[in-house]
């Protein structure tokens, strides 16, 4: 059963038709890539699943429920969590309080203890600068915040945007493999990216899209190969 | 609502040893180092513990009244408190959660009203403090809640405007809008009874300053919780980023409607104390200088501070009252001016040679050039000092003053904005030396044109002190600088 459908979606701007009849699932702890070039509709389809815009037409399921017309709240709650294109922390805010955050839906207090626990062990470096203003960290530090705040959440499903954004081709790899960390602790991922090579390397399964329509999809490995991807996105 | 449970015994770190700590000292140290950047008073005041300052802070502020008349009670003290209030609570939405509210005025005022109303002769209702006060400030709550449900999707300028709208709206209400009625039209609600506690009346400027002083005290008290727990930081992310907060899972309506309540009920309890202490309500109460005034002090106090409202509120309440011209002793404007200009200079000159070069340059020059002009001129320094006062009998031999100053005060005045405004061009010594000749000009004008009409005077003065400050601080006397993130 897959945690998270979306089925025959059509999301709009205004007038401006941007995801046409899309349709993607996500299987429990699965890795899915979301690949598309720029304005492709990755974002807004990220946009979609949180419900910072709704759907025209077709349905978001989560978790076996229709969510399509619940507020973002709800579906955080029910084990979304993502972290966001340009990662967006709170720059004035020390790292524990943006940690505290991220588990603003999480009230008592014992359980959110272990979600700290739980994100210091993966990032033994927030613990270290628990007290430093998130602001003040560099490119790649802030990446590691903007990732322990979605997972003091607990989400059963992280979506990414953009990780390798802004980053040097070392920490892009280091931050591909705090992912599959992430991921082979059992948490189902959506990982948006340009960087393509890199995403489907360490993916289940990949979808590929242009100007807001599904052009490929499949597992990882075969979208490696695919003549047409390598062509338009692996420059190879 | 909650308080946010406390993250305390944060856990060691896992496999602290193995792990490479990169950079921790750099930062740390770099963050002592900016303290030890700061000034000696700061630092004195930092090293003193916390509930110690908290204690010497209230002790003075409630022993107050045992020094001040009470006419410089009413003036100093009470509206300091008053308006340190009324930040307090705009802080609450435009410097916790970011919503930009320049309808505010409207909750002080209808606080006023609703307790005019609850406790007048006007509908022979005589209610108690106790009942009327929390009753006002539901109310006031509630009218944020009707305020903030159709605004809570705007964001920025058209929150601003429709708030702004919203404060027009309600003077324009108890002014026109019901003549005679409810409000009492531009006559407004007169013979309002003293707050009355269980029998108890309050009657003096003093006792009414007490009951605001700890109205104050249980207000930053309970925003200082409020700040500190999940609903406070939940703000904070609401302000930084709302988007953020959002997909974090904040209630983000919610929040930005709370903000108004709180904000609003704040704004209520202070107008009831306004409306009680001077015994009657009028529309003009409530126009848009005052939020004008309360937004300077919130902006010169720091947006999201506490005690900075504090500061705010007393150093523009105070200097306002200086410079007014109803104040029975004008010349201590005169103290605030100059005292005003050696501020800056002591403050804005490095090095330390060059303050004294400056303000002993200026001593001598006033000397020298009055005795000059004297000597061509004796009518030219025959004038006598406005508002005399302590300082008027070194100002008289040091300033000129002409008898009939004439049209010249007036091309001083229009000279100094000219000269003030080359000496942002000019760098190093020459700006020392040119300063000595201005700061000569600024006591020039403000002896023969300001002192003479304080009217004009106090929100000259007012606006210059502030630009001044926002110059030097732009986070405000206590706000902590934006950090951007990268
Ligand atoms: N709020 C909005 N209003 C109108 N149009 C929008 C809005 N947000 C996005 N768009 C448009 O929708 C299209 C898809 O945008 P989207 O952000 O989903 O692209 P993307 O695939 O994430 O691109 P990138 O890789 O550059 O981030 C773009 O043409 C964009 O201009
Ligand atoms: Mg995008």
């Amino acid at each position: 059963m897959s945690l998270l459908r979306l089925a025959g979606v059509n999301t709009y701007y205004g007038e401006i038709h941007i995801l046409q009849n899309l349709t993607l699932d996500v299987g429990e702890g699965e890795l899915v890539s979301l690949l598309g070039g720029n304005a492709s509709g990755k974002s807004t389809t990220l946009k979609t699943i949180l419900g910072l815009v709704r759907p025209r037409t077709g349905a978001v399921e989560f978790a076996g429920e229709d969510v399509t017309q619940r507020a973002t709240s709800y579906r955080i709650a029910r084990g979304i969590a993502i972290v966001p294109e340009n990662r967006r922390l709170f720059a004035p805010m020390t790292v524990l309080e943006n940690l505290e955050m991220g588990a603003y839906l999480n009230r008592d207090g014992k359980g959110r203890k272990e979600d700290f626990e739980r994100v210091y062990t993966l990032f033994p470096f927030l613990h270290e600068r628990r007290h430093q203003l998130a602001g003040t960290l560099s490119g790649g530090e802030q990446q590691m915040v903007a990732m322990g705040r979605a997972l003091m959440s607990h989400p059963k499903l992280l979506l990414m945007d953009e990780p390798s954004m802004g980053l040097a081709p070392i920490l892009v790899e280091r931050s591909f493999e705090i992912i599959q960390q992430v991921h082979q602790a059992g948490v189902a991922m959506l990982v948006v990216e340009q960087n393509a090579n890199m995403a489907l390397s360490i993916a289940d399964r990949g979808y590929v899209l242009a100007t807001g329509r599904l052009v490929l999809e499949g597992p990882a490995k075969q979208l490696l190969e695919d003549e047409g991807l390598r062509k338009a996105y692996l420059g190879r | 609502m909650e308080h946010g449970g406390e993250i305390s015994p944060v856990p060691a770190t896992p496999g602290d040893a193995a792990h490479t700590r990169i950079g921790v000292d750099d930062w740390v140290a770099e963050a002592e180092e900016r303290q030890r950047g700061r000034g000696p008073l700061v630092r004195t005041v930092a090293a003193i513990p916390r509930p110690i300052q908290i204690v010497v802070f209230i002790a003075v502020l409630s022993l107050l009244p045992f020094v001040f008349s009470e006419g410089n009670l009413f003036r100093y003290g009470l509206f300091t408190l008053i308006y340190a209030l009324l930040a307090l609570g705009l802080n609450v939405s435009v410097g916790f959660a970011g919503l930009l509210d320049l309808g505010f005025i409207a909750f002080y005022g209808f606080g006023a009203y609703a307790y005019a109303i609850l406790a007048s002769p006007k509908y022979g209702i005589h209610w108690q403090a106790e009942i009327a006060i929390p009753v006002v400030m539901v109310g006031a709550a509630f009218l944020g809640l009707l305020l903030g449900l159709p605004s809570r999707r705007l964001l920025g300028d058209y929150l601003a405007i429709v708030t702004l709208f919203f404060g027009q709206a309600f003077v324009v209400f108890v002014n026109a809008a019901n003549p005679k009625g409810l409000t009492g039209g531009a006559n407004g609600i007169a013979n309002v009874d003293p707050l009355n506690f269980f029998g108890f009346k309050l009657t003096t400027t003093r006792h009414y300053y007490w009951f605001t002083l700890i109205a104050f005290l249980l207000v930053i008290g309970a925003l200082y919780f409020i700040s500190e727990s999940r609903t406070g930081r939940a703000w904070r992310s609401l302000r930084e980023d709302p988007l953020a907060a959002e997909v974090m899972g904040m209630p983000v309506n919610r929040l930005k409607i709370m903000a108004f309540m709180f904000g609003a009920a704040i704004a209520g309890l202070t107008g009831t104390i306004f409306a009680a202490n001077q015994t009657g309500v009028f529309p003009g109460d409530f126009d848009i200088s005052i939020l004008i005034t309360i937004y300077a002090v919130m902006i010169l106090g720091g947006l999201g501070s506490l005690i900075g409202m504090f500061i705010g509120a007393a150093v523009i309440n105070v200097s306002y009252e200086l410079l007014s011209g109803s104040n029975p002793n004008p010349s201590l404007g005169r103290w605030l001016f100059y005292l005003a200009l050696i501020t800056v200079v002591i403050a804005r000159i490095r090095p330390w040679i060059r303050v004294a070069v400056v303000l002993a340059g200026t001593v001598a020059f006033g000397f020298a050039v009055h005795a000059i002009v004297h000597a061509l001129e004796p009518s030219a320094t025959s004038g006598a000092v406005t508002n005399g006062g302590s300082l008027s009998g070194v100002m008289s031999h040091w300033t000129v003053i002409p008898a009939h100053s004439g049209a010249s005060a007036k091309y001083a005045y229009v000279g100094l904005v000219a000269a003030v405004l080359v000496l942002t061009l000019i760098k190093g010594w020459w700006r020392a030396i040119a300063l000595i000749p201005v700061l000569y000009l600024a006591s020039f004008v403000w002896e023969n044109l300001l002192s003479e009409q304080p009217a004009v005077t106090r929100l000259i003065v007012f606006g210059a002190m502030l630009i001044a400050l926002m110059a030097a601080r732009p986070q405000g006397l206590l706000g902590t600088s934006r950090v951007e993130i990268a």
